[in-house]
């Protein structure tokens, strides 16, 4: 799968009208008709807690093989967004989609094969602390009912993605901060979900692992057209992201390419949360560029 | 909210989790190794102290009541005294609160940890009911178990008294067992069977619901494990009460 690239640089305005997303899509659309569904939708979706509001209509679409970056202050209801894409929490008002698939009304049962398809990486880790990292990283296969041989290769497999292949029959209480965080990657990703949702998965790792990490989300967004979130307060990781794409070279290695002069990644967007609305969505030069004091800021942290 | 609307909505919980696990066991997948798991730590792990307790009751039954009998001169009905109230009532009450004091916590305390620790919401969110994961195998293995270590219990508590009657008091033990078996009806127990599988529906009902809505952090671990034991201990004692009602007017036991 090619990564999307547009060839000239993206004359949109800070907030991006969406209609203008879907034209420029059709082309590809024909022969792909699944395309046009985005992988993850709100539409207008409020919540609070007790008398809180914590988000207060917010609205975005995450396509077929697109990042979306989420920033935003502490407490500003990253993760309760995540949490409503799981069907954790459910919404006072509005819409969220999977895949087309309207999931507000959804029940609990409902929502079981839904989540099939999501990987989830906790911004705690979340780990099953009577688990092995060996049966942790197995869990969603096992459930699965899948062969335990299977099971076996996979989690070898990604245990090796996230550098742990050490670690295998360790306990969680065993290991450090980061190398929970990155068992709880490996089972978010294990069984390949089409959309996958990391809660800031580099904080509080050393950059050249944060660096593997925003590898990996690049290599699933670009090699395997996944959607995904991918919530961060690390300005190095939105580089990267937004600048950086996965292609196969001829030998059939993995290689990351920056983008050039003239090249402008068009499938990682950034969306920057105040006070429970969506103030910036746009692109990261863009964003770079974005005069307002707020998101400035928020970007050189003074 | 005020304490009658909080109690119905409780009793509401705890009533939706029951029925979850009754409709979830018609559904796949079914875990039965947590099953098994489950009944081991609940059933064969509280033997040692059911068993204790059977046996020293069964003793200070004879112990307190041998005395009075003599008086009487009617101590050759002594074996049926203490059968009688131990498979009716102390048994299935007294193994019950044990069960729910070292059970009930258990459960709370872990499922409640899983709660704060969002080991729970990650379940979920890899499409694992935690209804069927965690409640159900508990649940199942408490009303399984319970009646049970009921029955140690109660032979274990006969035990105790024949052992008391013959040493203290120098019973013959043919006349001990002679009571006994003369003193048990086929609805004794049936009734002494009965309760135990409620209880094991109370304590696991109440124990996984406070477990799972436990709240804020690890002091809320500590405060559903205390309700979850407290609650199970006050509910057994009192559904105790209605089911001996019960299972006299339907079975006719303990009416002379
Ligand atoms: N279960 C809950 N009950 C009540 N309030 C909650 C609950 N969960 C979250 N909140 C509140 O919602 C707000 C948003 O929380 P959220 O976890 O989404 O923040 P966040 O953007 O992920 O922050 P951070 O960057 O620190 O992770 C916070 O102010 C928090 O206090
Ligand atoms: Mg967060």
């Amino acid at each position: 799968m090619q990564p999307t690239i547009s060839s000239e640089k993206d004359l949109r305005g800070p907030l991006v009208n969406p209609d203008q997303v879907e034209l420029r899509d059709l082309d590809e659309a024909v022969d792909e008709p699944d395309r046009v569904v985005p992988g993850i939708e709100f539409r207008d979706v409020y919540l609070s807690f007790d008398d809180r509001q914590i988000l207060n209509g917010i609205s975005f679409t995450v396509r077929r093989g697109e990042t979306k970056l989420i920033l935003g202050r502490s407490g500003g209801g990253k993760s309760t967004i995540i949490r409503l894409i799981l069907g954790l929490l459910k919404p006072d008002a509005g819409q969220i989609l999977i895949d087309g698939e309207d999931i507000t009304p959804y029940t609990e049962q409902e929502m079981m094969p839904v989540r099939q398809k999501i990987g989830m990486v906790f911004q705690e880790g979340a780990l099953f602390d009577s688990l092995s990292v060996y049966e942790n990283v197995a869990y969603r296969l096992r459930e699965q009912g899948v062969d335990e041989d299977e099971i076996g290769q996979e989690v070898r497999r990604m245990l090796q993605f996230v550098a742990l292949e050490d670690a295998i029959e360790k306990m969680p209480i065993e290991l450090s901060g980061g190398m929970r965080r990155r068992v709880g990657i490996a089972r978010a990703l294990i069984g390949d979900p089409q959309i996958v949702l990391f809660d800031e998965p580099t904080a509080g790792l050393d950059p050249p692992t944060a660096r593997t990490i925003c590898e990996l989300a690049i290599k699933l967004r670009d090699l395997q057209d996944v959607s995904s979130i991918f919530v961060t307060h690390e300005m190095n990781n939105l580089r990267y992201l937004s600048s950086e794409y996965a292609v196969i070279d001829e030998q059939g290695h993995v290689v990351f390419e920056k983008e050039g002069e003239k090249l402008c990644l068009i499938n990682t967007e950034v969306i920057m949360l105040r006070d429970g609305e969506i103030v910036f969505s746009g692109s990261d030069e863009q964003l770079q560029s974005c005069r307002d004091p707020y998101i400035q800021r928020f970007i050189h942290g003074k | 909210m005020n304490p009658v609307t909080k109690f119905l909505f409780e009793l509401q919980e705890v009533g939706l989790l029951l029925w979850g696990v009754l409709t979830g066991l018609f559904r796949k997948p079914r875990y039965l190794d947590e099953v098994i798991k489950q009944m081991d730590l609940i059933g064969v792990g509280s033997l040692p102290i059911v068993l204790l307790t059977g046996f020293f009751t069964g003793g200070v039954l004879i112990l307190q009541t041998f005395p009075t009998l003599q008086y009487y001169g009617i101590h050759s009905e002594a074996g049926r005294s203490v059968a009688v109230s131990l498979i009716r009532e102390l048994g299935p009450v007294l193994t019950a609160l044990m069960v729910s004091g070292r059970i009930g916590s258990a459960i709370s305390a872990e499922l409640g940890s899983m709660v704060v620790s969002q080991q729970i919401d990650a379940m979920r969110a890899l499409g694992t009911d935690p209804v069927k994961k965690l409640v159900a195998p508990r649940v199942i293995a408490l009303i399984v178990m319970l009646p049970l270590l009921t029955v140690a219990a109660d032979i274990f508590g006969i035990i105790g008294g024949g052992v008391i009657a013959s040493y203290i008091f120098d019973q013959d033990q043919n006349v001990f067992i002679t009571s006994v078996r003369n003193g048990i009806t086929s609805n004794d127990l049936i009734g002494g069977l009965i309760k135990p599988f409620f209880f094991g529906m109370v304590i696991g009902g109440i124990s996984c619901h406070k477990g799972l809505s436990t709240t804020g952090g690890t002091v809320g671990v500590g405060l559903s494990t205390i309700n979850a034991v407290v609650l199970s201990s006050i509910w057994v004692i009192i559904f105790d009460f209605f089911l001996a009602k019960a299972i006299q007017s339907i079975l006719g036991v303990g009416i002379i």
